[in-house]
């Protein structure tokens, strides 16, 4: 019996010639990441197990993304407590101020991901670089803090479910609503403890920054991993990002499925999760009318220059629906650097939306526009529970940029045929 | 002995512990919101030694650990679910947080019944309803992982501390 991508890959991080789903293993890892929200407590616990010392500096990135630039007193302490940290034990890679970036969008930017490599991320939508053709998860500070300490963590092998891409997007059709799709069919733990490994004829049409899209949310079905396999997309990506040898993994003809999921791309419709599950998807237009009070475009899901140019091509020369705050948010520096060079953010600021710097801002309810009581959000982040972007009865509607592009302009939940 | 407080379906981490509150990260300041968004009257009724019984995918989404050990310092003795997600279960067995998954137990307990559980061999007694479950054990290397303390202190148990690096 063959392995798949993700098999593939753990076995050849434990020096293992063939493994099999449900086998624990104990892996070497490539790279380790932790945020401002998640690394204090992983230094906390180094500290209280005498744990003093990290495996290889150079493979350890600090990424102060969450509540950075500082919020408040209490994210300034912990900030500066990853900092400190930092110095002491000598990591090069510490991310804040004009260097940062939303985690998941900076580490791949910053040539951090290779195909074939693994990476932990004490983040759960670590899973993003899987676009990449990386085995990448999160967990929680506690395995941050081993791996920091040993550059080893341990693993349940996952079996796998395909999910075969066929066909072509519409116009105004994404990355974003077919990963929404897939979680409204399969549910919010429909992949639990497995890899949702992507095939089929549709990968060459899929850009990079859809896939980053996909994989990012593959968490919102539960899965351990999300991964696609390697090519002319992805190897264009990193032409200028990474140097070092990289050894993509391929699915063997006979790699084990759990089953195959297959979607037409060409029958996506654009798609909105309600709350308060990201599952509880259906086409915009059964959302249609309702009245919309904030608009967030960016995020770790849908930050990236691609999704920049989208909304750009809905605000351009439009106004932003009065009574609607609209907020954009350029998930890295680079992205907002190319943004500002291909005059996006120009068009942004004269449709009266608000450009922030790059930071998470409200997607976990952190700043840069959380939401009042009973507001309604339409926002291309990735959860919308409750309460996460607020208050506890303010409600949030996961959709494209497209899609909330077109809801800024018309004010209410909206198609983006409906502006054009 | 303690008493369960019921729960359903894909409780995630957001409401476990908000994410307004992420800058925290002392134990007592965790416990002081765990449950919040879910059941405002949590905090004020548990004890210690009491149980979390819930449905399908206990503590999916974020990977926060604050979540789990928001529930330990609240003094849960463990908690019993259909299913778990699995960066809670995993950072539950980091931290010793003891987790028990059985379907049967989750769908028939209800809230305010009396428990008492064997950790050891995952055996759960509804005193109140005079019913027991088998929640079957954790593979060795996790049980080791387990009677350790958690995954640091196995480490720290077979990598004694060096000198610091770089100071
Ligand atoms: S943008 Fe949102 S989902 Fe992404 S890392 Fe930040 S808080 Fe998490």
């Amino acid at each position: 019996m063959g392995m798949t991508m993700t098999q593939k890959i753990l076995a050849r991080h434990c020096g293992a010639q063939h493994l099999e789903a449900g086998e624990l293993i104990r892996a070497s890892l490539d790279l380790v990441m932790g945020s401002d929200v998640t690394t204090p407590i992983a230094i906390q616990e180094m500290e209280r197990y005498g744990l003093n010392r990290v495996f290889d500096p150079n493979k350890i990135v600090l990424v102060m993304d969450h509540f950075a630039p500082n919020k408040d007193i209490q994210a300034a302490r912990n900030c500066a407590r990853v900092r400190a940290f930092a110095q002491q034990m000598g990591i090069p890679h510490f991310y804040d101020g004009g260097r940062m970036g939303i985690e998941h969008a900076l580490l791949p930017e910053q040539g951090f991901v290779a195909p074939g490599e693994l990476i932990l991320g004490a983040d759960s939508h670590t899973c993003t670089y899987g676009a990449l053709g990386a085995f990448s998860t999160g967990i929680g500070s506690t395995d941050m803090a081993a791996g920091m300490f040993s550059g080893t963590g341990w693993f349940r092998v996952p079996a796998a479910i395909r999910v075969n891409l066929s066909g072509q997007f519409q116009p105004y059709v994404c990355g974003k609503d077919l990963i929404l799709s897939l979680i409204g069919m399969i549910g919010v733990d429909g992949a639990r403890y497995k890899s949702l490994e992507f095939t089929g004829s549709a990968i060459p049409s899929l850009s990079i920054d859809d896939r980053f899209t996909i994989c990012n949310m593959g968490i919102e079905a539960g899965a351990k991993n999300a991964i696609f396999p390697v090519d002319a997309v992805t190897l264009e990506y990193l032409e200028g990002r990474v140097s070092r040898p990289f050894t993509p993994a391929e699915a063997d003809a006979d790699a084990p499925y759990l089953c195959t999921i297959d979607m037409d791309l060409s029958a996506l419709r654009p798609t909105v999760a309600a709350p308060h599950l990201p599952s509880n998807t259906a086409p915009v237009e059964q959302f249609a009318g309702q009245r919309v009070d904030q608009v967030v475009i960016g995020c770790c899901t849908n930050g990236h220059i691609r999704d920049l140019r989208q909304a750009a091509d809905l605000l351009r020369g439009r106004k932003v629906a009065p009574g609607v705050r609209c907020i954009i948010i350029p998930a890295t520096q680079e992205i907002y650097l190319q943004a500002m060079a291909e005059g996006l953010l120009e068009t942004f600021v004269q449709a009266g939306a608000t450009v922030s710097m790059p930071t998470c801002g409200p997607c976990n309810g952190g700043h840069v526009g959380v939401l009042s009581d009973g507001e309604r959000c339409v926002s291309t982040t990735n959860r919308n529970f409750v309460g996460r972007m607020g208050a506890k009865d303010s409600e949030i509607y996961l959709a494209s940029p497209a899609v909330a592009a077109a809801c800024a302009v018309r004010g209410v939940i909206s198609a983006p045929e409906e502006v054009i | 002995m303690g008493r369960v407080f019921k729960y359903g379906d894909s409780v995630d981490t957001d409401v476990i512990l908000p994410a307004r509150y992420l800058s925290l990260y002392r134990e007592e300041d965790l416990a002081a919101h765990c449950m919040e968004d879910l059941d405002g009257s949590f905090v004020a009724q548990v004890q210690p030694g009491d149980f979390l019984v819930a449905g399908e995918n206990f503590g999916c989404g974020s990977s926060r650990e604050h979540a789990p050990i928001a529930i330990k310092a609240s003094g849960v003795r463990c908690v019993i679910a259909a299913s778990f997600a699995r960066i809670f279960y995993r950072n539950a067995i980091n931290i010793g947080l003891p987790i028990l998954e059985s379907p049967e137990a989750a769908a028939e307990i209800q809230a305010g019944d009396e428990l008492e559980v064997d950790l050891a061999s995952g055996v759960i007694h509804n005193l109140t309803q005079k019913r027991s479950y088998s929640a079957g054990g954790f593979p060795p290397f996790l049980q080791e992982m387990i009677d350790a303390g958690g995954l640091l202190p196995y480490l720290a148990q077979s990598n004694p501390p060096q000198p610091p690096q770089n100071t």
